[in-house]
């Protein structure tokens, strides 16, 4: 120790002649940093309430509770997250996993509020708070921080060259591991089930492919749908439009996934998977009408319960739209069969090329059977009724797909024009260019409809791999009349479609007569929707049944007719689409075997 | 240092009972030459409660025993039940004092059981993250060490630059004491605009800091009769004890996780830890402050040599679903205290079976802490206690 170290230490005094460095009014001069993690805002317009923020709090702070002005509809559970600041450790995870990233925190610390014991438990959003404008705030932070995969497993399909004179399936399927991939990128949110019409379980079957447990998957698929291999294929997956992912990403491949199960289960072990080997009969008889997704699917459940059923099928074989409406590059006929054998080793029976109403009578099933399921489907098609329209050479697209599905003859020519937007023109158009490819060497057909590009209701996919087969899409024209010189077809003269619907939505399509364009083609397919025809109801029953608009049968929640032993299901209901006629099947048999036990 | 022989204190042991052969102590209270008490469970410049049970004779300390059980939270059990994602928001508060340190060993033994590579962005940025924590823990220890001595001054410094180095956290986190950046898979956010300049300017007020407490403790007569020679902590103990970081450092042994096992980015950082020889409370603190230089200088090493942008975050599984297959590892870095481990144990499942924190304070603190008391003068303990880097959460998960 010397003298230095007893004097060095009053440098310190030096100090004070120094500014203070103490901020003097922090509560209102000191703002948290840009990426300050404060208190909680919501976009609740954005929110869909898929509750991800619930599922990875570490603390349980958030709930997800139904919110007044809120409703719950397809793709949006209603509910909004809750906060409880008793609980909460801002560490913004919640943020972090927000699937459409409407939860933000705000930089702003202090929140000073009398008077309200329970206030530190909020909605953000809902319950407005001083901070909702705060700009500034957690954020995600940088591309590339994600919790889960956005983008799709890219699933396996036909180069265009290799597929465009076949009818070879398109999409390969997942492997193994491209399927547990795409498995993992679910959330769990649920907002697919709700959004499914047949309820199915799929974030219960998504985990089932992550555990590799696809024994379990196919029971979890059965349980809501007896189609699984169709819908694998061609399901109109209302579940991947509503998807919580689609938000900020590309949605999961709910649809490859389902196949992925189906696929992989070989159908001799259905039964075993199934539990379905032993099924006891409980005496009562029930007519179907129409093996089409909603006639097996109720087939296929009312087996489970016991009834004895039969099915009454117009064609020589079963699938209904499904194997006379879809072409076979989207849903091969085995693929078909695989699901429709198994439904069949239940023990119903299908007796085919019987008409009801002709061959037998609705009556005739009335007296025989307990009850009766009409799921008939639209099998007429749609009329554009322009001039010229009554053409021999003028065909419904409903009616050139079932002849290719039965291998009858079309009396196929070089050029081709198609009427119509939905995925119906985009199969037949696809069709008839692989007929065309098959028979010319080259495609030349044109596709029109008064939706324009951007509200096409056909699904991008089929409209992208339409063109790369080299078929024309030219939408936004509304058809005038068909162009007939010498009893020949030369073309259909169309005119600009301004819009298609009105201001409330009905159909009202405007055009600009001025606007004309002519489009060649020696041969029209109209594919503008389709028709159901009930004629097989004879006058007596049709006058115990009561009628909605445009003809509609009306029928109750489990499609009971207001003729007691009739239901009535599938697309002449709902629809058109398959996962409707399975939910309308289903149903169906759960009301029939109610009415027939109570 | 030159040591000045009459400065070195010796307690006077006469009337301390004899040691039994296996080195134990009968202590004889109703002799009424001894009386026992509590020290604590609060202390001057400690983070976190512990007591100190003393038995002592005079106000010297004849027997001590460390008390530990004010804090216990059972961290490491609520870690088992929580996801992979989850759990380093849970980790961080097993020492309030330098988080990041936990954050980086968990999250790194999340890594290395799924098999994940982080970004070298992220390597850079949690390198600064955890010298940023070692830079703010400094800032409380070195001045905090002439607390215990009666020295406040140093700690107001410390405590406004240690408030620097938060909002420099801030910015770059989003928190101030729980930062929750680096998670398993990568860090959350890139540096914020502007941020190596404000950086660089707290660093330069550190700088003169370094200087002024040199001044005001280091060279401080009172300080140093206090601190120089008391608390001696004989490197044969090293090994034995297991001592780490600068404690071990201070006694000639050049401990350091950086260098002897170098993670992250370690290896391309340029830097000779500092070591000296005399191992009592002064040296001890001196480490420190030489720690809290090369900390400066490898804040400004990171931001010169960093990379200018570049991805944060590898591509994990589903973080809602992560499971991690059966393993165990173990992962370590250096903390202000010296090797700080984690040990994780996986069974396949969305949960850590089980994680287990090895603190340095467990064997400086208790077993250690113990054995220098014995002699000391009852004014040290406090002293002792801050210099050895106690830090009571991490001994109590």
């Amino acid at each position: 120790m010397s003298l230095k170290d007893i004097l060095t230490p009053f440098t310190a005094w030096g100090n004070i002649v120094k500014e203070p460095i103490t901020i003097k009014d922090p509560i209102n001069n000191r703002p948290g940093a840009p990426r300050y993690r404060g208190f909680h805002k919501n976009d609740i317009t954005k929110c869909i309430g898929c509750g991800s923020c619930e599922e990875i709090c570490p603390n349980n702070a958030i709930d997800l509770l139904p919110v007044e002005g809120i409703e719950t509809k397809d793709g949006d559970s209603g509910l909004r997250p809750r906060i409880d600041y008793g609980r909460c450790c801002w560490c913004g995870l919640c943020v972090d996993v927000c699937t459409t990233g409407s939860l933000t925190l705000s930089n702003e610390y202090k929140w000073i509020e009398e008077g309200n014991a329970d206030a530190y438990r909020f909605t953000p959003g809902v319950d407005k708070k001083p901070w909702d404008k705060n700009e500034l705030g957690w954020n995600k932070p940088v591309p590339n921080y994600e919790f889960y995969a956005l983008d799709r497993v890219e699933m396996q399909e036909l180069e265009p060259n290799k597929r465009d004179n076949s009818f070879i399936e398109i999409v390969q399927g997942f492997s193994k591991e491209q399927a547990q991939l795409e498995a993992d990128r679910c959330v769990e949110c649920g907002i697919c089930v709700a959004a499914c019409p047949a309820h199915m379980g799929i974030p219960a079957y998504i985990k089932a492919i992550r555990d590799d447990d696809l024994e379990h998957g196919l029971n979890i698929l059965y349980d809501t749908n007896p189609l699984p291999e169709i819908c694998g294929r061609i399901c109109t997956h209302k579940c991947e439009s509503v998807c919580s992912l689609g938000h900020r990403g590309e949605p999961l491949s709910i649809r490859w996934l389902k196949r992925y199960i189906a696929d992989q289960n070989p159908s001799e072990e259905y039964k075993k998977i199934l539990e379905t080997e032993n099924i006891e009969k409980n005496g009562k008889k029930v007519a179907i009408i129409g093996a089409g997704p909603s006639g097996l699917s109720a087939a296929y459940y009312l087996a489970l319960l016991g009834y004895e059923v039969k099915i009454f099928e117009l064609y020589p074989e079963a699938g209904g739209m499904m194997r006379y409406g879809i072409p076979e590059y989207r849903l091969p006929y085995d693929q078909i069969d695989k699901d429709i054998d198994y439904i069949l080793s239940l023990g119903v029976e299908i007796q085919y090329n019987t008409r009801v109403g002709g061959d037998v009578s609705l009556d005739e099933l009335k007296e025989k059977y307990d009850a009766v399921f009409a799921g008939t489907g639209l099998h007429l098609g749609r009329s554009t009724r322009i001039p010229g329209s009554d053409h021999k050479n003028v065909y419904q697209s409903i009616e050139l797909l079932s002849k290719i599905t039965k291998g009858e003859e079309i009396n196929l020519t070089e050029k081709i024009v198609v009427i119509g937007g939905g995925n119906v023109a985009m199969d037949i158009t696809r069709s008839l260019a692989r007929l065309q490819k098959q028979k010319f060497g080259k495609v030349q057909i044109i596709t029109t409809s008064l939706e324009t590009e951007d509200i096409l209701p056909a699904d991008v996919e089929e409209v992208v791999e339409a063109r790369e087969e080299n078929a024309v899409i030219n939408p936004g024209w509304g058809p005038k009349s068909v162009e007939i010189i010498d009893g020949k077809i030369k073309g259909l003269n169309v005119v600009r479609c301004l819009s298609v619907f009105d201001e409330e939505h009905r159909f009202s399509p405007k055009f600009d007569e001025d606007d004309k364009k002519f489009f060649e083609g020696d041969m029209i397919v109209e594919s503008i929707g389709q028709g159901m025809d009930i004629s097989y109801i004879a006058e007596d029953i049709k006058s115990s049944i009561e009628f909605g608009p445009r003809g509609r049968i009306v029928v109750d929640k489990y499609f009971q007719s207001s003729a007691k032993w009739l239901f009535v299901g599938g697309d002449i209901i709902q629809g058109p689409d398959v996962i409707h006629g399975i939910a309308n099947g289903h149903k169906a048999a759960l009301g029939i075997d109610k009415y027939l036990h109570h | 240092m030159k040591k000045n022989s009459k400065l070195i204190w010796t307690p006077d042991r006469s009337k301390f009972p004899e040691q039994n052969s296996d080195g134990s102590l009968d202590v004889d209270l109703a002799s009424q030459k001894y009386v026992k008490v509590w020290q604590g469970p609060n202390h001057p410049g400690v983070t976190g409660n512990m007591s100190l049970e003393l038995t002592i004779c005079g106000d010297e300390i004849v027997q001590a025993k460390t008390h530990v059980g004010y804090l216990h939270r059972g961290f490491e059990k609520l870690i088992e039940r929580r996801k992979f994602i989850q759990g380093f928001t849970t980790c961080i508060r097993m020492c309030v004092a330098e988080p990041d340190t936990n954050e980086y060993n968990f999250s790194r033994c999340v890594e290395e059981l799924s098999g994940i590579e982080v970004p070298e962005m992220a390597n850079w940025l949690r390198a600064l993250a955890l010298e940023m924590a070692r830079l703010q823990m400094l800032l409380r220890i070195v001045p905090g060490q002439g607390n215990t001595t009666g020295l406040g001054l140093g700690v107001q410094w410390g405590v406004y630059l240690r408030d620097l180095i938060l909002d420099r956290f801030e910015e770059l986190t989003g928190g101030r004491v729980y930062h929750m950046y680096i998670t398993p898979g990568g860090v959350r956010g890139l540096l914020p605009d502007g941020f190596k300049q404000r950086m660089e300017d707290a660093l330069k007020k550190i700088d003169e800091f370094i200087v002024d407490i040199t001044k005001l403790m280091y060279n401080n007569a009172v300080f140093k009769k206090r601190t120089v020679g008391v608390g001696y902590l004989d490197p044969a103990w090293i090994d034995k004890f297991g001592v780490v970081g600068p404690n071990a450092r201070a006694a000639g042994f050049k401990r350091d996780v950086r260098k002897d096992y170098p993670y992250l980015i370690y290896d391309k950082l340029d830097y000779e830890p500092f070591t000296a020889t005399d191992s009592d409370i002064y040296t001890r603190s001196l480490v420190r402050r030489e720690d809290l230089r090369t900390t400066v200088e490898l804040i400004r090493q990171i931001m010169a040599k960093m990379p200018k942008t570049g991805n944060i975050r590898a591509q994990t599984p589903n973080v809602l679903h992560w499971k991690i297959p059966k393993g165990e590892t173990y992962v370590r870095c250096e903390s202000s205290r010296g090797e700080y481990g984690y040990y994780m144990v996986t069974d396949g499942s969305e949960f850590p079976r089980r994680v287990n924190l090895r603190g340095p304070s467990y064997v400086h603190a208790v077993s250690l802490l113990e054995k220098l008391l014995v002699g000391a003068n009852i004014a040290d303990v406090s002293s002792m206690m801050v210099s050895l880097g106690t830090c009571p959460p991490e001994i109590e998960r």
